[in-house]
Formats: C-alpha cells, sequence, structure tokens
C-alpha cells in the first residue's frame, strides 16, 4: 500500500491516493511539494500537479511518437500491420468528423484524432493496478502520485476549456463578432420575428443573453467534468478493490506480519503478482501444462494471501473489463462532443 | 481536489500536441491513405478494362476459328468435285480406248477371217477337182468343169 512504510487506515489509503503530487509555494513563501492535502490547499492557484502533467506529457509524446512514426513511414504501398492499425484509427476519426462537421476546417480532424487518442491513453493509466506506479515513485522518494491525469479536475477542465476557446474562435470566424453577439441576444426569442415593440427588446435581449450564456458555459463544463467523473469514479472504485485485497486476507496477514513486520510492504503484493503473471506466460509459451498452471495457481495465491487475494484480483480483472469499456467511449465522446460543439459554432441555426 | 495553475498547463500542452498532430501526423497519413485509395480505384479500373478486352478478344477468336472452319469446308469440297471430275475424264478416256481397241481387233479378226476363207476357196476348188478325178478316175479337165467348180465354190 503505497509503500509510504508506516500502517496507513482506510482512510488515509484512499486520501493518500487521491491526493497529487503538487509543487507551489506554501503560505510561508518557499517552494516546495506539497506533502498533505492541507499543504496543497494553502498554495492556492498557482501551484502545479507535476504527476498530472508528466504523465499527460509522457503520454501525449507516446502518442505523438506512435503517430509519427507511421505518418513518416507512410506511403500508398502495401500498409503493415501496425501501419493498418493506426490508419484504421485516423479513418475512423476521419469519419466522425466528416459526418458531423460539415464545414472546411483543416485543424478540427487533427484535434479530434489528437484528443481521441491521447484521452485514450490517459485512461488507459486506469487500468494499471493502483498501487504498482505510486509505489515505484515512492521507492524514488516521491511522496504523492496520481497516474490518471484524467481523474484530475485540472487536466480535462483544461482540454474542455481549450475546446471553449475554440468554439468562440470559431463562431466569431464563420459568423463575425456581431454574428456571434446577435447569437447570443437574439435566441431563442428573437423580439424582431415575434414583432415586439422596441421598447421591450432589452429586456427580452437580456433574457435570451442570459439563457445563452447558460448554455454556452455549460458546454466546456459538461464537456470536462463528464470525463472527469467518470475516471475519478473509476479510479476511487479500483481503490476499493485494492483495499479488498489486503482486508480480505488479513487472517493471513498475521503470518505475513511476523515475517515482514507490521506493515506488508507493497513488493510482496507486487512479487506476487508478478510470480502469477510469470506462471500465466509460461504456460502460454507451452512451457507448462494448464493442469500444472492451476495447481501452481492455486498454491501462489494461498501463500501470498489466500483465496481472498483471488477474489481481490478477479474483483479487478472483472472492473478492469467493464472500464475498458468505459475509458474508450469517454475519449469516444470527448471526441465526438468536440466535433459537434464546433460544427454548431461553424453553423447559422 | 483543488484547481490550480496545472489547468492552464494542460491547456497548453494540449494545443501543442493538436499542433504537432496538425503538422506532422495527419497530413501524411491522410496523403498515403488517399493515394492508396486511388491506387487501388485504378487497380480495379484496370482490372475490368482487362476482363472486358479479354471477352471482347475471345469473340474475335471464335469469328476467326469459325471463318477458317468454313474455308477449310470450301476447299475439301472444291477438292472433291476436282477428284470428281478427274475420275469422270479418266472413265471417259479409257471408254475410248477400249473402243478403239476392239474396233482394230475386230478389223484384225475380220480381215484374218476373210484370209482364212480366201485359202480355203482356193484349196475347195483344187480337192474338189481332186476328189472328183478320183472318182471319175480320169483326169477331170479343169477347164471344161470351171463353170461347175465356180457354181461349187461361190456355193461355199
Amino acid at each position: 500500500m503505497a509503500g509510504s512504510g508506516e500502517n496507513l487506515t482506510t482512510g488515509e489509503y484512499i486520501g493518500h491516493h487521491l491526493q497529487n503530487l503538487t509543487f507551489g509555494q506554501h503560505p510561508d513563501g518557499s517552494w516546495g511539494f506539497a506533502h498533505s492535502a492541507a499543504e496543497a490547499a494553502a498554495m492556492g492557484f498557482w501551484a502545479v500537479h507535476v504527476d498530472t502533467l508528466f504523465w499527460a506529457l509522457a503520454l501525449g509524446l507516446i502518442f505523438f511518437f506512435l503517430f509519427r512514426k507511421v505518418a513518416r513511414a507512410a506511403n500508398s504501398g502495401v500498409p503493415t500491420r501496425f501501419q493498418s492499425a493506426i490508419e484504421a484509427i485516423v479513418e475512423f476519426v476521419d469519419s466522425s468528423v466528416r459526418d458531423s462537421f460539415h464545414g472546411t476546417s483543416k485543424l478540427i480532424a487533427p484535434l479530434a484524432l489528437t484528443l481521441f487518442v491521447w484521452i485514450f491513453f490517459m485512461n488507459f493509466m486506469d487500468l494499471i493496478p493502483v498501487d504498482w506506479l505510486p509505489w515505484v515513485a515512492s521507492q524514488a522518494g516521491i511522496s504523492h502520485q496520481k497516474v490518471v491525469p484524467t481523474t484530475d479536475v485540472n487536466a480535462t477542465m483544461g482540454m474542455a476549456i481549450t475546446v471553449f476557446f475554440l468554439i468562440i474562435i470559431y463562431s466569431i470566424r464563420f459568423k463575425g463578432v456581431g454574428g456571434f453577439l446577435s447569437e447570443l441576444v437574439m435566441n431563442p426569442l428573437n423580439p424582431k420575428e415575434l414583432g415586439m415593440p422596441k421598447l421591450f427588446w432589452p429586456f427580452v435581449m437580456a433574457f435570451n443573453f442570459i439563457l445563452e450564456l447558460v448554455s454556452l458555459l455549460a458546454k466546456p463544463v459538461s464537456l470536462g467534468l463528464r470525463l472527469f467523473g467518470n475516471l475519478y469514479a473509476g479510479e476511487l472504485i479500483f481503490i476499493l478493490i485494492a483495499l479488498i485485497f489486503t482486508a480480505g486476507s488479513a487472517w493471513f496477514a498475521a503470518g505475513l506480519s511476523s515475517v515482514f513486520g507490521d506493515h506488508i510492504p507493497a513488493w510482496f503484493w507486487i512479487a506476487a503478482s508478478v510470480a502469477i503473471m510469470a506462471t500465466l506466460w509460461l504456460n502460454l509459451k507451452d512451457k507448462i501444462s494448464t493442469k500444472a498452471t492451476l495447481w501452481l495457481l492455486l498454491a501462489e495465491m494461498l501463500l501470498v494471501g489466500g483465496l481472498a487475494f483471488l477474489g481481490g484480483q478477479l474483483m479487478h480483472f472483472g472492473w478492469a473489463a467493464f472500464h475498458l469499456l468505459v475509458i474508450t467511449l469517454q475519449a469516444f465522446i470527448f471526441m465526438m462532443l468536440t466535433i459537434v460543439y464546433l460544427s454548431m459554432a461553424s453553423e447559422h441555426h | 481536489m483543488n484547481i490550480n495553475a496545472t489547468l492552464i498547463l494542460q491547456s497548453i500542452a494540449m494545443m501543442i500536441f493538436v499542433w504537432f498532430c496538425m503538422k506532422f501526423i495527419w497530413p501524411p497519413l491522410l496523403k498515403a491513405m488517399d493515394e492508396r485509395r486511388e491506387k487501388i480505384a485504378e487497380g480495379l479500373a484496370a482490372s475490368d478494362m482487362a476482363e472486358k478486352e479479354l471477352a471482347k478478344a475471345k469473340v474475335e477468336v471464335d469469328q476467326q476459328i469459325n471463318q477458317a472452319r468454313d474455308k477449310a469446308g470450301e476447299i475439301v469440297e472444291q477438292a472433291n468435285q476436282r477428284h470428281s471430275q478427274i475420275l469422270e475424264q479418266a472413265k471417259e478416256d479409257a471408254t475410248a480406248e477400249r473402243g478403239k481397241q476392239v474396233t482394230a481387233a475386230e478389223a484384225e479378226i475380220s480381215q484374218a477371217a476373210n484370209q482364212a476363207r480366201e485359202q480355203l476357196r482356193s484349196s475347195v476348188a483344187s480337192l474338189a477337182v481332186l476328189g472328183a478325178s478320183r472318182i471319175l478316175e480320169k483326169e477331170v479337165d479343169a477347164d471344161t468343169h470351171r463353170e461347175l467348180l465356180d457354181k461349187l465354190i461361190a456355193e461355199i
């Protein structure tokens, strides 16, 4: 459990997992990392979540180099399998854009591709067991680590705000400043078409403006919070499943604690997982028979924490399989809504 | 869960990645894909055309084969006619030759018969005289009985 070296209560464990690695200025004027949620909050706005940015950038670069590699080698000849896979994604994004966006824009298709793949990668970090990377980080002396950037509201809202600015830019580009403003104040009640006396126009326009402003602002907020909410909830469930691992094997922990002390270190769980993976891998490589594999797995399970551990593994697997749908769907929804918002911004209605 | 400057940095990171994608990823990939699509379309069109041409060539070949067959039939027909003509000619020739030979042989035969008859006639006269003289025991004067003898010879 996060390898902090001391016994954590369940609440502390969850809290620790939900705390970003925050860098900023302490109230006393010194710069540094926050060591608790309270310290992070005290840093105010001018602080950054180093872990969020690190993973977002790293995954963005993976996206960039992966696709760049294919793009460089791409030609009209027979494609390799990898190239076909990448091209299938590009084709999918391209057709989604063509279906929804009828204007001409060089930006919107690459934007959609970047958002889809990048968000998918960021979401995918959720499938890595919650303790692994934080444990590695803790061995390197980093106290907090949240590896899924999309479970940080700053990351999702940061992207949503960029989309929001693009909505405004597209509105002005396709309709002009006047067209954009008139859409804000002359909808949904158009005083001209309703034949109202000029005296009432300011009131109707003010009413329209309030309505339209809400619907305009709701776009980025819903865009960012939808992604954040889904991923945050998913992450939380993974954390709870991880808790069941240890809680369920508490009866066995007494035996282990005689070896390791009060707290069973995280590396023990990692070693156990690696042993199980190695067993499965050897079976897939036909090195050991399936029957031997099953006995070996059972023995390993009993050794590392009893059947509760197996239960935890199965739960983790089940939720991960389900979550695989969620992360793909959320990446797709973010991309699709961006396209739809921008096409709405570029069309008169 | 604090809102902080991460928001701005993430926004900037997104813009840069989108720019990367716009500049280095999207255009070459789309270009390659479009080119391949065109190539495939061209290939399909070419194969269609080749198929049509093949069908056309097949029809032409059939026509030529039929023509050749007709011509061969004609030639055989002509040969047959010529064959019967020659046969007919040969028959006629042979018939004429036979006729000629038969006539010649007949002429020869009748000549020989005439000769033999002449000889016989002359010998019959002398035989008759000889016979008569033996019967009469005296020589018959050939000249005295000429008339009688000539009558006898003419009767043979």
